[in-house]
């Protein structure tokens, strides 16, 4: 069965793997698998976490090494790679509109200068309204930063650009 | 590697790693404690990001032979540990805990700016990392040291008595370890005078625009292996559970 397995397969069936934190979006849609490779019967999944103290690491490669022995791989290897460090930029188009729809606001795009999002208003996900405040840099989990809607006259959650 | 590079480069990440996990237990002492709830999250958040540095550092330690990031962090003493006296005083209030985030995550993005472009790979990698988490630390005191400086003048007085009491231990950071010289020559690590420019860019300018005034006393005369009895009292409560039962597994 192995011999059939192409890296392909296995990337497509990451993405079914969804991100702990986010259970809404998969860890493709997230940009955190970067590479998947099948040699010798040997499958080597490359991934780049979020943020560095980020508490769902283990939980993450255990749910990668998981679906790719479900697909009939014995000989599984779950990489951790920093470089490049992970974008906010490298999630999917599709994985911001899941973002959004579980109510959380899509990080800016910030080509890599993530200080310019810091003037940049951030579009509340219920609204769409963009009379919105931030209240704090720091959230429920490492990812998220808490906004306020005057508009709504409500707080919400957004993924931090990085 | 030569075997003096690599003994002084080591030497050196741990000093790194050991500020980070330092500050990072007494940052987390703040759960619970912080005057709003959303600087309780803050601070919580700011602490696991250094702990998340720290654990990137000791494995670059671990990997040039060291131990592994566990037993680094819970099964050394005090006199093993190479942090600035800075990081293990006690939190004190909200002013000094500010203050002190302030002057250090000015530090870390000079430092790291730096070594960035560290000839050794590894930590080039890391830096990178770390900065992208950094520039959302400095940009969270910085603003706290313009609210509380230009507060009322009892947030000015505690926070200008924060930066008298610390200004000395800042210093610590820029001294120069007798092993220095080897890691500038293979432009591992960045002359530390450079980074200091750096970092008065940043702090003296926002801590005068802040209402404080920058004292003039000089560093304390340590080096990085010396410590107050407040690191004792910090592992004795930070190791405590890992120490009652090394085999246990998590
Ligand atoms: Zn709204």
């Amino acid at each position: 069965m192995i011999n059939d397995l192409s890296a392909e397969t296995i990337y497509n069936a990451l993405n079914e793997v969804m991100d702990p934190e986010i259970p809404v979006v998969s860890l493709v849609e997230m940009g955190i698998i970067r590479h998947v490779a099948v040699k010798d019967s040997a499958v080597t999944v490359t991934m780049t976490p979020t943020f560095s103290g980020c508490p769902a690491l283990i939980e993450m490669q255990t749910l990668i090494r998981d679906k790719v022995r479900e697909l009939g791989a014995d000989n599984v290897h779950v990489e951790t790679a920093i470089a490049p460090p992970w974008s906010s930029d490298w999630i999917t188009d599709e994985g911001r509109r899941k973002l959004k729809q579980f109510g959380l606001a899509p990080p800016q795009a910030h080509g890599g200068n993530v200080v310019m999002t810091f003037f940049d208003p951030v579009a509340c996900p219920r609204c769409d309204g963009t009379d919105t405040t931030l209240k704090n840099s720091f959230g429920s989990t490492l990812c998220r930063a808490i906004w306020y809607c005057n508009s709504c006259q409500d707080a919400f959650e957004q993924f931090k650009s990085l | 590697m030569e075997p003096q590079l690599q003994q002084a480069l080591i030497n050196r990440l741990l000093a790194v790693a050991d500020d980070e996990l330092i500050l990072g237990h007494r940052n987390a002492e703040w759960t619970g404690h912080a005057p709003i709830l959303e600087e309780d999250i803050a601070l919580a958040n700011i602490a696991q990001d250094e702990l998340g540095h720290a654990v990137l550092l000791y494995g670059i330690v671990a990997d040039l032979g060291g131990d592994d990031a566990d037993t680094l962090a819970m099964f050394r003493d005090a006199d093993a540990f190479r942090n600035v006296q800075l990081v293990e005083l006690p939190k004190g209030d909200w002013a000094f805990t500010m203050v002190r985030q302030f002057l250090y995550d000015a530090y870390e993005l000079a430092l790291h700016q730096r070594l960035r472009e560290s000839a050794f790979r590894p930590i080039a990698d890391a830096s990178a990392k770390i900065l992208q988490e950094e520039i959302y630390h400095l940009r969270h005191s910085h603003a706290w040291v313009e609210r509380l400086g230009l507060g009322t003048s009892e947030s000015n007085r505690r926070m200008q008595a924060a930066l008298d009491t610390l200004w000395p231990y800042v210093g610590q950071l820029f001294v120069e370890s007798a092993d220095a010289e080897i890691l500038v020559k293979a432009d591992y690590f960045p002359a530390l005078a450079s980074v200091q420019a750096h970092w008065e860019q940043i702090v003296i300018p926002h801590l005068e625009a802040s209402g404080l005034v920058v004292p003039d006393t000089a560093p304390i005369d340590a080096p990085r292996t010396v410590h107050t009895a407040h690191l004792d009292a910090l592992l004795a409560d930070m190791q405590l559970v890992a120490r009652s039962d090394p085999e246990a597994t998590w």
